[in-house]
């Protein structure tokens, strides 16, 4: 920051701008995310048509009154089914990044708080892991146990440890030389309890804004594998297996891919957006170089 | 330098073990016996024994290890326990293709995001800024297979400018190389340069408030000047961490887009692989893959040191 | 010759020795004013100081005389540098960025107080030292090179031509500092503007400092503005000082009746909180009592009382205060307080009225 801010305290200037300012990302995401909590929920209860149902007779329908969004290849109706493919995708974003968080924050929280002598091979180890990208992982996974919704989200998980691990570590180290740490430690608390009461509180909130940039990440993936034929199987609805349907009628019906298409693009940008808008919420420090 | 170059070569040649390690202990160990993964659960045992000792599977782990990964350097992946075939061949053929691919896709995204992630911060404070801000939002936003079948609708199937997919490799005509390779790197790298704009946008950010900068417009140069002169080598330092990162993104990424375009790449080498139950070939690709991340990491550590001096004298 | 704000502006034809012409200077954040109508001139060779606590805004001053403003301030007022020469005879505050940039590290250079951040780290020193010549097409690449290597000598800086070659994390504050100073002096500048220099430095190695920055400037013939809230420092190096308060220039004089006898309140507080030897007391007779202060602290930027900016904190104020005080005494001698302190009744005298 410059120096410039000595005379008057800019830092406090820019703050107050800030609060004034509407939190757009934050939002925005809200909403999107909002709308396919929505969509999942009310599929429990309602959807417009039996999301299996094959109606041979109306076929690549387009649009239409009984069919909102039409129908695909097998004549089922394309909204029900997007709106039941909106569990698969929460429901796997939940698991893997509660996983991811589950077992990453810790590991980050022992880097962090680990002497260097043990810190450092750590460090080199998680360096190690992030170079198994979640959807290689995952990949490697579907190879040795099959493919499924259940493997894809554990990989997607365990890919994502690494990525927690780091930011975990890098918020432990802020905490660690802080003064009321310094006195904890010097009061003769123990690490764990250090680590219970001072650290964790203290990187919650960048672990919350990691979370919701990490099931955009997670949405994605899953997506990706299902497009691909590694994830969620036929017939289970699912986005990312929409949209490898919809790909094999591109000539024919265009439309089609645009529905999943629009899905995936909707959540990712939600929980990007509210990894965003928390981020400017919680932490004016990080918001203050992207205002 | 040259001692950090070592540490640095060093420390990449162990993490190579250790990677290779984790690899083999994936694929190999962790599915009991890929014999048994081929003949499926109805298999005798007699026969899952003539297979595993046809394919040299009854040695001791630490054996099938060394013999493995003693031939990875020389490009001897071993032989496939399915096709027959050898490895090795089929894997330097296809990483031919994804180079092309990768490397146009990051040519793709560096075009996009250095003008528009430097634009979109020096106007930070107008509509403009925002707009280009709100716009790299969507573009992380939409996958690249997504992006790629997107691009196939508009200007294969709508405009058909170009094929929706194949692959010709440049040697058999330019143009209709560079038709192929067009939609697909766009695909891959539209994503990557939205986002890498956004890391653009707030690098430039930070540097334009660096004091140093301010130093060089009290010596009387413009604000572009001090940009160029000054901010552009500071911004490059995270840039270029962020470009590391998304190597590997942008490798994974044509793994997916390479099956959208039916491109005969490392990706689709894989997907065959995983689709077959060739674990080796699987064990073979996966390994080059992580090889390759790894090897962008070690050029961005060295990067890193040509580009900053603090860390050429640092322990 | 130093002339305050408010009422008296300084009509009077700018002589040829004056290097720096400020009048009615502002600058605001949006609708928030920040800094009010500062005015004030220096000629060649004067050593003029600006005192005041941080949040004063003397280094907002110092920024937008140079025009160096941060990203959502805005000046207004003008700031002339007459030495430029009649074509350069141009408004800071107003002209296009191609000609101020001119102007910048020429005709005016500053020192800033970060030496730490101040240097880009990643180009060798004596090629940032060599830049400010380039710039302005006064020296050959060759050149300036050559006399980059003699200016990190005149800083005093041993075996300048290893420090040209090395990066600025290889030196200490002190050695960055004084590279700092000889790009400021590299183009034989008129005004050289100082902003709290010596502030990040050990105390041992600021005399040094202090030393450079008066010498070199007096080389020159230039005109110092010397921006410090240090009492002392401006009492060894400046001839003159004007004292700002919540953004008003609120008295001005010889530094030694300043300090000897100020007559605004706050002025009065600020040497009374120094060391620089008990006012209204010039024998030292009242020495039991604890080290004065003033009461409360500096408001943040935007609450300062209307009116006086002082009454929130000073002791004397009342109703009188509720308006923007006149300005007394002479332009370059005197003071914006409608009760200021009487020199005659100083002695023993905080209650004196």
């Amino acid at each position: 920051m410059s120096a410039a801010a000595d005379a008057i305290d800019l830092g406090a200037l820019r703050e107050g701008e800030r609060r004034g300012r509407v939190n757009w990302p934050l939002r925005i995401g809200v909403i999107l995310v909002g709308l396919v909590v929505v969509m999942a929920a009310v599929s429990f209860v309602w959807t417009p048509w039996d999301p299996y149902f094959v109606d041979g007779s109306n076929r690549l329908a387009g649009p239409s009154p009984s069919h909102w969004m039409g129908t695909d290849r097998f004549g089922r109706d394309i909204l029900s089914r997007l709106m039941v493919g909106a569990r698969t995708t929460l429901y796997v974003g939940v698991v893997a990044v509660g996983l991811a968080a589950a077992i990453g924050t810790p590991f980050g929280i022992v880097m962090g708080m680990a002497p260097r002598r043990l810190g450092t091979p750590l460090v080199r180890l998680n360096d190690l892991l992030l170079a198994f990208p979640a959807l290689l992982l995952a990949i490697m996974f579907g190879a040795v146990f099959g493919a499924s919704t259940t493997t894809a989200m554990i990989a997607i998980g365990l890919g994502t440890v690494p990525v927690f691990a780091r930011i975990a570590r890098s918020g432990t180290l802020q905490v660690m030389s802080t003064e009321y740490v310094l006195a904890a430690r010097s009061a003769g608390r123990s690490a764990p309890a250090i680590a219970v009461r001072h650290v964790l509180p203290n990187i919650s909130s960048l672990l919350l804004v990691q979370a919701s940039v990490s099931f955009a990440i997670a949405v994605l993936a899953e997506a990706a594998l299902s497009f691909l034929g590694f994830g969620t199987q036929p017939p289970t609805p699912s986005w990312g297996f929409m949209l490898n349907d919809a790909y094999t009628v591109l000539q024919v019906m265009p439309l089609q891919s645009l529905w999943p298409g629009l899905a995936i693009a909707i959540a990712v940008l939600g929980f990007n957006l509210l990894g965003d808008g928390l981020r400017d919420r919680l932490d004016p420090r990080l918001a203050e170089h992207r205002s | 330098m040259a001692l950090q170059l070592l540490v640095r070569t060093a420390t990449l040649v162990v993490t190579l073990v250790l990677a290779s390690l984790m690899v083999f202990g994936f694929m190999t160990v962790l599915p009991g016996s890929a014999a048994r993964v081929q003949l499926g659960v109805n298999a005798t045992e007699e026969s899952v024994a003539q297979l595993e000792a046809e394919f040299g599977l009854d040695r001791p782990l630490p054996e099938q290890y060394w013999d493995w990964v003693s031939g990875l350097p020389e490009g001897d992946f071993g032989t496939s326990y399915v096709t027959k075939a050898t490895i090795g061949p089929q894997i330097v053929d296809r990483m031919l293709v994804t180079l092309w691919l990768v490397g146009a896709g990051m040519v793709v995204a560096l075009v996009i995001a250095v003008p528009v992630g430097t634009m979109a911060a020096v106007r930070h404070r107008t509509s403009s800024g925002t707009v280009l801000t709100a716009l790299s939002q969507v573009g992380i936003a939409i996958p690249s297979f997504l992006a790629g079948i997107l691009l196939v609708s508009v200007f294969s199937v709508w405009l058909g400018w170009f094929p929706p997919g194949g692959w010709t490799p440049p040697s058999r005509g330019l143009g209709e190389f560079l038709g192929g390779l067009a939609l697909p790197a766009l695909a891959l790298g539209l994503v990557q340069g939205s986002v890498l704009s956004r890391y653009v946008r707030s690098t430039v950010l930070n540097t334009q408030r660096e004091d140093f900068m301010r130093t060089a417009r009290s010596k009387g140069l413009l604000p572009r000047q001090a940009m160029v002169r000054h901010g552009l080598r500071n911004a490059a330092i995270p840039v270029v961490t962020v470009l590391g990162i998304q190597m590997s993104t942008l490798l994974v990424g044509a793994v997916v887009v390479e099956k959208v375009f039916v491109i005969p790449g490392l990706g689709s080498l894989l997907l065959d692989g995983v689709a077959n139950r060739d674990l080796l070939l699987v064990q073979g690709v996966v390994m080059v893959l992580v090889v390759a991340i790894l090897a962008v990491n070690w050029v961005v550590d060295v990067l890193y040191t040509i580009l900053d001096p603090r860390l050429r004298a640092a322990t | 010759m130093t002339a305050p704000s408010t009422p008296p502006t300084p009509g009077a034809a700018s002589s040829d020795r004056s290097a720096l012409v400020v009048e009615g200077l502002d600058v605001a954040a949006g609708r928030l004013g920040l800094v009010h109508d500062v005015t004030f001139r220096l000629d060649r060779g004067d050593r003029v100081g600006l005192i005041g606590e941080s949040g004063s805004g003397k280094s907002l001053t110092a920024l937008a005389i140079m025009g160096l403003l941060p990203d959502g301030l805005s000046a207004a007022g003008t700031v002339h540098v007459p030495t430029a020469g009649a074509a350069h005879d141009t408004d800071v505050v107003t002209a296009r960025e191609s000609v101020v940039a001119d102007l910048r590290g020429r005709v005016m250079s500053m020192v800033f107080q970060e030496p730490m951040t101040a240097l880009n780290p990643l180009m060798r020193v004596g090629r940032q030292v060599a830049e400010v010549m380039e710039v302005h097409d006064l020296a050959s690449r060759g050149e300036a090179k050559r006399r980059s290597v003699e200016l990190l000598a005149q800083v005093q800086l041993r075996d300048p031509g290893g420090v040209a070659r090395r990066y600025p994390h290889q030196l200490s504050g002190g050695q960055r500092q004084r590279v700092m100073l000889a790009i400021a002096l590299a183009n034989d500048p008129d005004v050289l503007v100082c902003d709290e220099p010596t502030t990040a430095l050990d105390v041992t190695v600021q005399a040094q400092m202090l030393d450079l920055i008066v010498a070199g400037a007096a080389e020159r013939d230039a005109a110092l503005l010397f921006i410090t809230h240090d009492l002392a420092v401006v009492a060894t190096v400046c001839e003159r000082v004007m004292v700002m308060y919540g953004g008003h220039i609120v008295e001005t004089g010889p530094t030694e009746r300043v300090f000897r006898s100020p007559r605004h309140p706050y002025t009065r507080g600020l040497v009374r909180a120094s060391d620089l030897g008990p006012v209204g007391s010039p024998d030292g007779s009242s020495d039991h009592r604890p080290l004065p202060t003033i009461p409360g602290s500096v408001p943040a930027a935007g609450e300062f009382p209307s009116g006086c900016v002082f009454r929130s904190r000073c002791e004397r104020a009342d109703q009188a205060c509720h308006v923007q005080p006149p300005w007394d005494g002479q332009p370059d001698d005197g003071w914006a307080c409608v009760h200021p302190y009487d020199p005659s009744v100083t002695e023993g005298g905080d209650h004196g009225d």
